[in-house]
This record gives C-alpha cells, structure tokens and sequence, in this order.
C-alpha cells in the first residue's frame, strides 16, 4: 500500500461527534453507499425481455 | 401412515410448481426484487470459501498466498452478504412485506437477521489477530455485564471457533432455508400499489 491509501489506513478512525450520536467516517461511507445503492434499485429500470416475451406469445397463438 | 400424511401435506402447501417456478409475476422486474438472491449467492460463497478454511487450517490461509487469498474472500463475502441483506431488508421493510399472511416469511428473515449479526460476530472473534483480542475485550465487559458471560464466554477462541463453523451456520442455514420456502409458498410480496389480480396465486406458470 502507499500514497493516501496507505496514511488512510495506518491511523485509528476518525469519528464525527453530534452530542450522544457518534460514528466513523468508514462506517458513515459504508451507509451513504447502502442508502445510495437502495435509492438506485428502486429507481432504475430494470431491463426486461419484451420483444422475446411477445414472440413466445406469439408462437403460443399459432400452436 | 405419517409418511403419507407428511408427503401430502407438502404437496398441499408447496406444491413442485411453487417450489420450483419457471416464471414470476411481472413486477419482480425490479432492481429491489434482486437483493435476496445476491444475499443467497453472498452466503453460497461464505459457506463454500469456509469449507476451504475448515478443511485447510489457519496453518495454511495465515501463511500461503492462496490462503490469504480464500481468507479475505471469506471475510469480503460477508461484507457484501450484509449490504445485500440490509437493502433487502429496507425493501421488505418499505413495502410492508409481511401482508398477505407473510408473517413467518417475515419473522424468519429477521432471526435469520439476528443469526447472522451473532455468526459474524464470532467470526470477527476467531481472528487470531490484534483486532479479534480488542474485539473480545471490549465485548467481554457488555456480556458479563447482562449475565452471560459464563456461558457465552468471547474471550475462548475455542469455545468461538466451535459456535463460528459448526452451530451458528447450521442455524443460520435452516432458518434461511425455512425463509426460502416460506417465499415460494406465499409468493414474492406484491409492490403496494399493485394489481391485487397480479399475484402469484394468480400468475400463470408457463
């Protein structure tokens, strides 16, 4: 490991303090990226296979 | 006879056709619907990289390249199998899942929640590094102090070792594969706006 990566991890956490609530930045990464994650699943669409959903029907009209 | 009974009331309650399906109800193509297999396939891969750990000793993946190779699969598989759990369990959660005489689909996924919070954690424990002794030590103080320390005791690497490979993954893996079942006997939980026609009761099997 070098460079930043390597300052990054050879120190102990640092923590973001409000009052009693109290977290890593690691873990508060770790959250956004779930929370980001979470929020794309429900947003994106999700590639589907019509055109080959309409031949099978198709093929199931003609049989 | 009670094997006659117990193969009719499978056939009554999970038919072969629910059990293995070959089509889902359209709104399954969602991103959100995804997260409970990528949890399956992220626990497919802790149990299989495990099994190479269990077999092979910590001589072997605390010294060879490979070793330490399987051991960070291990330990990264479960970091995405808990980031895959949490989005589905916020999906589930969102979309009210235990409606539609879900509760024990519901229930199940929550002790198996549990299960895998308490098998990570005696993982985290059997280390053998500088990270597992300070896990231990300040765990141990929160055990003693609600009584349990005697029996559930974090500081024995053996009495973690045993709990980590042997009963907390059985456990783990029943109550998951009871979830599964419970999924194909209720049927994948509808979005709340959906079409109540469209549900798996109602979806035909092609």
């Amino acid at each position: 490991m070098s460079g930043w990566f390597s300052r990054f991890m050879n120190h102990p956490a640092t923590y973001l303090k409000w009052g009693w609530v109290q977290i890593s930045i690691t873990n508060l990464i770790v959250i956004l990226l779930m929370f980001a994650i979470f929020l794309a699943a429900v947003l994106i669409p999700f590639p589907t296979h019509q055109e080959g959903h309409d031949k099978r029907e198709n093929k199931g009209a003609e049989n | 006879m009670w094997t006659a009974r117990l193969r009719e009331g499978w056939q009554r309650n999970l038919p072969i056709e629910k059990l293995i399906p070959d089509a889902q109800p359209a709104f399954v193509a969602s991103w959100i619907y995804v997260f409970g297999v990528l949890t399956l396939a992220a626990f497919s891969v802790i149990i299989a990289s495990g099994l190479i750990l269990a077999f092979a000793g910590p001589a072997w993946y605390h010294t060879s390249s490979f070793g330490l190779f399987v051991n960070s699969l291990h330990f990264w598989s479960v970091q995405l199998f808990f980031v895959f759990m949490v989005i589905h369990l916020w999906g589930k959660f969102w979309m009210a899942a235990w409606r539609g005489r879900r509760m024990l689909t519901w229930v199940t996924g929550s002790v198996a929640f549990v299960a895998s919070i308490a098998t990570a954690f005696t993982g985290y424990l059997v280390q053998t590094n500088f990270d597992s002794q300070w896990i231990a030590f300040e765990a141990k103080d929160g055990f003693n102090s609600v009584g349990v320390g005697a029996i559930f005791t974090v500081t024995n690497l053996g009495q973690m070792l045993l709990l980590h490979v042997a009963f907390l993954p059985l456990i783990l893996g029943v109550i998951t594969l009871v979830h599964v079942l419970m999924v194909r006997k209720r049927g994948v939980v509808p979005p709340i706006d959906a079409d109540e026609s469209n549900t798996y009761e109602n979806f035909e099997v092609n």
